[in-house]
């Protein structure tokens, strides 16, 4: 598949801030935030900014922006529809808890917008995820690592940059459960993606015998495409990404979302330098972009087979 | 809303007919002529005439080289090493010439042309459908027709994703400094495009009453193209489905395509493929020539 560069930049900006504020509303929720007012306010603006940039962003994935809206009305069977839905629904208890925050209130009001905030960011990542794995035309997207991966991901970079908020603010709390809690995100993420890549390279590619029906006639090779130029399939679901990049590109992403942001956070927890929190954040969100760009780049359509094989 | 209707009795569709197709590409012409300047038109088109055209075609044909597989995977029935010790009392001359009989590999097999017109098969239930998220995408009730309301489309292209079968085009936005189709109706730019299986043509009144049939299917000239009814065992192209053993593409998404291809005939000699007939391979009893005869093949294969 074509990486369109506004849905890389929506699915890990918007990830992100949707991390940020499942954690921020889930510790607020059990009482383990350590700050309150602006330690809240803080995190939950930055969360913000990530994930309207996010949505803006991907509205010019849109042949249309200007309609945007009609995508809300079909959440009843169309994944992008709920998700559009998840995504405005999500702004109302993060309103609420900004309001509580500003306002200086604390007891239950907090405890409940916090885990409204949560619920609603992680079902937000949900749907988002849905949206690929609902896809039968591309198998890699099938496999059951996609829903765990969103989560994973958008909860180890919203969490490095809520920490990283911790340990630079005022505060400055480095704590020790919360790091380590997101180091072990890390590996988790990276185990999960390492087995995502080996089952998708397990994957056969559909044939053209396949997809034409003619496999029982013989072997079938595509022997002239429809047209000599490319066309809006040949350029977007015939998508041939340079493979031998694709090794290196895996092990860039890898080091970038989890060697790195783990190194940094045993740097951090061992010497209590807090900037280095700040790294492993900027270095995690590099490596999903990445990440998400092999996510669309390596995902092979159904209808690809009908094509002549170009370069691999 | 994108839900799928109740399936509807009336399934129109269209039966391909793979063994008398020619590759002329006349259909996919006829469709883009009709869809250009019908309800639907104008059908995109970037840099016609430039240097790399680009444009939203309904209805593309495709071309396959089919070559059929060798004996023991599944091709012509035939003992192993018998063809290989046949072979071997050939000249060179004709050991390199391909044998249908040859079970070694498939460069050995001759090759025959399948030309394959790829189109909307206006499945029963579709992903393309439930996936919209505006209503845009949707299939009537009535004849089972799918298509796309492109004042609601947003142009997310997700529908084109979840079809495996290509069968959706978007009509890009116009790109910067173009001139094409500039002043024409452009509403229809930045959304999705397909096949309409000809609504505008097959219930119009103002038409003949046999013109009322998708463009494609009355420009075909060898008749590889036919409508109907598939949901009607009775119809025309029902019954030579039946007949013909007309099948369904990737039938495993489940998406329970309406449209059918009608398989190549087998050969005349049984086989799926074209094949040498024996004639390539002369072989000329001496013992039964004529004295005189005899002695002058015996001297000319000296």
């Amino acid at each position: 598949m074509k990486p369109a560069l506004s849905v890389i930049f929506f699915t890990v900006m918007s990830g992100t801030g949707y991390g940020v504020w499942c954690l921020l509303g889930a510790a607020l929720c059990i009482g383990t935030y350590p700050i309150a007012g602006y330690g809240i306010l803080v995190p939950l603006l930055f969360g913000f900014v990530l994930v309207t940039a996010g949505l803006l962003a991907s509205t010019s994935h849109l042949g249309r922006p200007e309609r945007a809206w009609r995508a809300l009305s079909q959440w009843r069977s169309s994944w992008l529809s709920r998700e559009g839905v998840a995504s405005l629904v999500t702004y109302l208890p993060m309103l609420a808890l900004a309001w509580l925050a500003f306002t200086h209130r604390g007891g239950s009001g907090v405890r409940i917008a916090g885990a409204l905030l949560a619920l609603c960011a992680l079902v937000t990542l949900w749907c988002t995820a849905n949206i690929y794995r609902s896809l039968k035309t591309i198998r890699a997207w099938r496999t059951r690592q996609v829903l765990p991966l969103y989560f994973a991901f958008a909860l180890l970079s919203g969490g490095l940059w809520l920490w990283t908020w911790l340990a630079l603010s005022p505060y400055a709390v480095i704590g020790l459960a919360f790091p380590l809690a997101l180091l072990a995100l890390a590996v988790i993420a990276a185990v999960i993606k390492t087995d995502y890549w080996r089952r998708i390279d397990a994957q056969p590619a559909n044939t053209a015998g396949h997809a034409t029906g003619l496999e029982k006639l013989g072997h079938v090779r595509a022997f002239e495409g429809p047209a000599t130029e490319e066309s809006y399939l040949t350029r977007e679901m015939a998508f041939v990404l340079a493979r031998k990049h694709g090794t290196h590109l895996r092990r860039i992403a890898l080091a970038l979302f989890a060697v790195l942001p783990v190194l940094g956070i045993l740097i951090a927890l061992a010497t209590g330098i807090a900037w280095v929190a700040l790294l492993a954040a900027v270095s995690c969100i590099a490596g999903l972009f990445v990440e998400r760009w092999l996510f669309f780049a390596e995902a092979r359509h159904a209808v690809a087979a009908f094509f002549p094989a170009r370069l691999a | 809303m994108t839900s799928l209707p109740a399936p509807a009795k009336k399934k129109l569709g269209l039966v391909i007919d793979l063994d008398t197709c020619v590759g002329c590409h006349a259909c996919a012409v006829a469709c883009k002529e009709w869809n250009e300047g019908g309800d639907f038109g104008p059908l995109a088109d970037d840099d016609p005439y430039g240097a790399e055209p680009h444009g939203v075609w309904f209805n593309r044909v495709h071309s396959y080289e089919v070559t059929p597989l060798p004996p023991g995977e599944g091709g012509a029935r035939s003992a192993p090493g018998e063809g290989t010790h046949s072979r071997r009392t050939l000249t060179p001359a004709l050991r390199a010439r391909p044998t249908a009989a040859s079970p070694e590999g498939r460069g050995e097999q001759i090759p025959q042309m399948v030309h394959f017109p790829r189109s909307c098969l206006h499945c029963e239930t579709p992903d393309c459908v439930t996936v919209c998220p505006t209503g845009a995408s949707y299939k009537r009730a009535e004849d089972g027709i799918v298509l796309v309301d492109n004042d609601k489309c947003i142009g997310c292209q997700l529908c084109a994703w979840a079809c495996p079968y290509g069968a959706r085009e978007i009509a890009l936005p116009h790109p910067k400094g173009s001139t094409s189709d500039a002043g024409r109706k452009d509403s229809k730019r930045g959304t999705m495009q397909k096949c309409t299986l000809c609504v505008d043509r097959i219930y119009n009144e103002t038409l003949d009453e046999r013109d009322r049939q998708p463009a494609c299917v009355m420009a075909c000239p060898t008749r590889a193209r036919m409508f109907g009814d598939l949901g009607d065992p009775d119809s025309d192209v029902s019954k030579v489905v039946a007949e013909r053993e007309g099948f369904a593409l990737m039938p495993e998404f489940g998406y329970q395509p309406v449209n059918r291809y009608l398989p190549p005939r087998p050969r005349r000699d049984g086989s799926s493929a074209a094949m040498p007939t024996e004639a390539t391979e002369e072989i000329l009893d001496t013992e039964k020539l004529p004295p005189l005869l005899r002695w002058l093949d015996k001297a000319l294969s000296r």
